[in-house]
């Protein structure tokens, strides 16, 4: 157990340093997309490829953020019945649902995406769009994001159970009685 | 068994979704790992459904498709500009300054601090579309001088819940991003049709305050004058008294013609014509300013307050000077569509006042009362990037999500401007605006998740079937519809509801006629009370996590002041809620309200054409029918 929780540490680790560097994305957007309009207003021209570069940055903000966001707890939950259990039956509900739902859809997410982006790449496919960009990076997004989310949710399993076991604090704190968890403080 | 199962797949399939969704995992995963569950069982029982099912393996290769699809989505990318914005005003301080400014100005007045949280929640709601920041900001500011003062606590922590959840309805609110592309419909035309209820609403708020200030006066006590901080030199106030009297006058004179000529269009309409000639008009109305203002001019001895008058009659001077301005510029540029010159003539109107406020700072002339430079100072910024935001998506020079960048832009060189941005400012902003649209658009592609399974197992057909069928017509439609979205309210926050609920819906209601606009904003207006319902309501939540739990001994004066209840919380709430149910029927039974965003449709000048052409959305490039948008 010991070396499980040194691995689910260095996944943390590696996925909050990732995590907030999305957060950059998010400034290099606003400002991409707010010169792309404002060069529109001036001098009435506007290009494809920075057009597709601000929802590439996003693309890659939501898709590449999604395990941090995993690990801090912020996607939200319906936890009108489950605040009423006890803190180890909803122990139980993240094993179990890490187990059965979370696992199996990043790994038939990743079966499918990693042929989508590769057929993608070998073709060295280019936007439809004149003068777009080429295509392949957008949609590498899609299997990575999902593998970093596969590997965290290694990571919160082997938490959960280190959590069941008395081993580690409960990593979210108590969460009793919140109606999810409030994202914007 | 087994053929039962499968002929009626899609309602046991949205059965098993409640449960999935109840089970308390993240929201996001849940729904794509029910939908993949019964892909997998719809696939093996494909051959006993009668054909009313149309899944196969193969259809499971389109998944990375349709993940793309969702982040291939300009509309979307406004969330996390518009949150980022918001995010920054809020850490810069901007709530504080308008509340702190706006509570002195309307303070001494009846209800005077609920005025001014209504007031400011607006003006927030309309330059962010984040409800926690404004309740956040109002519970820690407004709320602690409205217990100070007596309020009732059941009122003063309503009416915050209440007008910081104003974001949600007025634009550029996230809600209505999401409403609009899971409808199909363009963010810009959700906008415009939501500015008018939006507002409406705000005035039911404050005539709800209005309303308990004349049946119990004792909930919303006036502010003594000796609360107001802002320092006034009493050197300048013999001049600016006399300057206030003669702006009321410039003021009073067009303002009373106004009045006389509505007068006479009024006994029109009661049955009683009466027609006034035009100089008659001209002469009654400054007889009428000068008998009402001009009393303020000679008679030195009342003890008026004078700084408040002052900020009335610069704010009407902006006024009449829009007015004039716009006049000019229409005959000067008659081509120009009128919203287009007012909008113009308001923003030069504004900024040269702005203008003034600032050189009266500097040079101590005295020309305005140190109350009135301090709200033009503080409000004109905030006007200002509602202009930049709302201003250029309804003039149709940008679309939704250029404005947002645009105005997250601004927001950024405001904090910089007033020297409150710090690199972990922007660090927390941009962490929790990264986290934001990470939760939002995974919700989504566990929708699309879903979709595709549901879709194969004709659920939406079912759905349709089912909703269409409903007694009544347009109207039993949208009551049942209401009713359904006002319980669901209760458990599932405006994003849940967006995603999965609005898809099901909308197909339905164009099938029956409602335009989609329309439905969208009373639905908008339907899911703001999710955030107010007791116990869930996020308002709620956030208004409690700030108000004081223990009784708590008042800074300023000493005395030692009663907790708020979750109890009082609570009640105060439910006025409110009331409140949202009768704009849900006024939105209903007055769809001119929401209708105007059509208006510019019929002048096809450049700039309409422009926004069309803007507002065109390719159809997602996937295998879902485009009435089907999860």
């Amino acid at each position: 157990m010991p070396a499980m929780l040194a691995l689910s540490r260095m996944i943390d680790t590696i996925n909050e340093r990732l995590g907030k560097a999305m957060g950059w994305l998010i400034l290099a957007a606003v400002i991409v997309s707010s010169v792309n309009a404002l060069v529109r207003f001036s001098i009435n021209r506007s290009s494809n490829s920075w057009l597709e570069l601000q929802w590439y940055l996003f693309g890659a903000v939501v898709l590449l953020g999604a395990a941090y966001t995993f690990k801090a707890n912020e996607h939200i939950r319906i936890d009108i019945l489950s605040s009423r259990l006890s803190q180890r039956s909803r122990d139980w509900i993240d094993v179990v649902g890490h187990l059965l739902f979370m696992m199996p859809l990043c790994l038939i997410i990743m079966w499918l995406g990693w042929p989508f982006f590769l057929r993608s790449f070998a073709q060295g496919e280019v936007s439809s769009s004149a003068g777009g960009l080429i295509v392949w990076p957008a949609k590498l997004l899609v299997p990575l994001g999902f593998t970093i989310l596969f590997v965290q949710s290694i990571s919160e399993l082997i938490k959960r159970i280190a959590v069941i076991k008395g081993l580690i604090a409960d990593p979210h704190g108590d969460t009793a009685g919140a109606h999810g968890t409030p994202v914007i403080e | 068994m087994a053929a039962i199962i499968a002929q009626n797949m899609a309602p046991i399939m949205f059965a098993s979704l409640v449960v999935f969704l109840l089970i308390g995992y993240p929201v996001a995963f849940s729904l794509a790992a029910c939908g993949l569950v019964f892909f997998f069982i719809g696939v093996e029982l494909a051959p006993l459904s009668a054909g009313s099912i149309n899944l196969s393996w193969s259809l499971l290769t389109a998944l990375p498709e349709r993940i793309y699809g969702v982040m291939n989505n300009e509309t979307l990318l406004a969330i996390p500009f518009f949150t980022f914005m918001g995010l920054i005003l809020e850490r810069s301080g901007m709530a504080e300054d308008l509340l702190d400014t706006i509570g002195q100005l309307f303070g001494p007045v009846r209800g005077g601090l609920a005025y001014a949280v209504i007031f400011v929640g607006a003006l927030l709601a309309a330059t962010t579309g984040v409800v926690a920041a404004s309740v956040i900001s109002m519970g820690l500011i407004s709320l602690p001088i409205m217990l100070r003062y007596g309020y009732d606590r059941r009122l003063a922590s309503g009416v915050i819940a209440a007008s910081g959840t104003l974001a949600q309805i007025i634009p550029p609110s996230l809600v209505l991003i999401v409403m609009a592309d899971q409808l199909g419909r363009s963010v810009g035309d959700m906008y415009k049709g939501a500015f008018i209820p939006g507002l409406t609403l705000s005035v039911l708020y404050a005539g709800y305050v209005f309303l308990v200030t004349v049946v119990k006066p004792e909930m919303a006590p006036a502010l003594p004058l000796e609360a107001r901080s802002i320092p006034e030199d009493p050197a300048l106030e013999p001049r600016q008294k006399w300057l206030t009297g003669f702006a009321l006058l410039f003021v009073g004179v067009p303002l009373f013609y106004l009045i006389i000529s509505l007068s006479e269009w009024i006994g029109g309409l009661a049955g009683f014509p009466f027609e006034v000639p035009d100089n008659a008009q001209w002469v009654g109305a400054v007889v009428a300013s000068l008998l009402v203002f001009g009393r303020r001019l000679i008679d030195s001895g009342q003890r008026d307050d004078v700084p408040r008058w002052n900020t009335f009659a610069m704010i009407g001077i902006a006024a009449v000077g829009t007015a004039l301005l716009s006049n000019w510029l229409d005959a000067r540029f008659p081509d120009m569509p009128t919203d287009n010159v007012l909008i113009w003539s308001a923003f030069i109107a504004t900024g040269l006042l702005y203008l003034l406020a600032m050189a009266n700072r500097k040079s101590n002339l005295g020309l305005m009362s140190r109350m009135t430079e301090q709200v033009i100072i503080v409000l004109v910024p905030p006007l200002a990037l509602i202009f930049l935001v709302l201003g250029t998506i309804f003039v149709g020079i940008a679309t939704p999500t250029e404005a947002g960048a645009m105005g997250a832009a601004g927001g950024i060189l405001l904090a910089l401007a007033k020297q409150r941005l710090s690199l972990s400012l922007l660090k927390q902003a941009m962490d929790t605006t990264a986290k934001l649209s990470c939760f939002v658009v995974f919700i989504l592609i566990g929708a699309r998740v879903f979709s595709l399974t549901f879709y194969g197992v004709n659920g939406h057909t079912w759905v349709e079937h089912l909703l269409t069928s409903l007694p009544g017509g347009q109207v039993g439609f949208l009551i049942i519809v209401n009713l359904f979205v006002f319980v669901l309210a209760f458990f599932l926050d405006f994003f849940e509801l967006a995603f999965i609920v609005i898809p099901l819906l909308g197909p339905a209601a164009e099938k029956l006629g409602i335009d989609l606009i329309w439905f969208g904003v009373i639905l908008g207006v339907n899911m703001q009370t999710s955030f107010m319902h007791p116990p869930f309501g996020f308002a709620l939540f956030y208004l409690r996590s700030v108000a004081p739990k223990n009784p708590f001994k008042d800074r300023l004066t000493g005395k030692m002041l009663d907790p708020v209840t979750t109890g009082q919380i609570y009640m105060g709430a439910i006025p409110f809620v009331v409140i949202q149910c009768i704009m849900v029927a006024l939105v209903i039974m007055i769809p001119s309200m929401v209708m105007v965003y059509k208006a510019g449709e019929v002048k096809l000048d450049a700039t309409q054409v422009q926004e069309q052409f803007n507002s065109i959305q390719l159809p997602p490039a996937n295998d879902a029918p485009p009435e089907l948008k999860f």
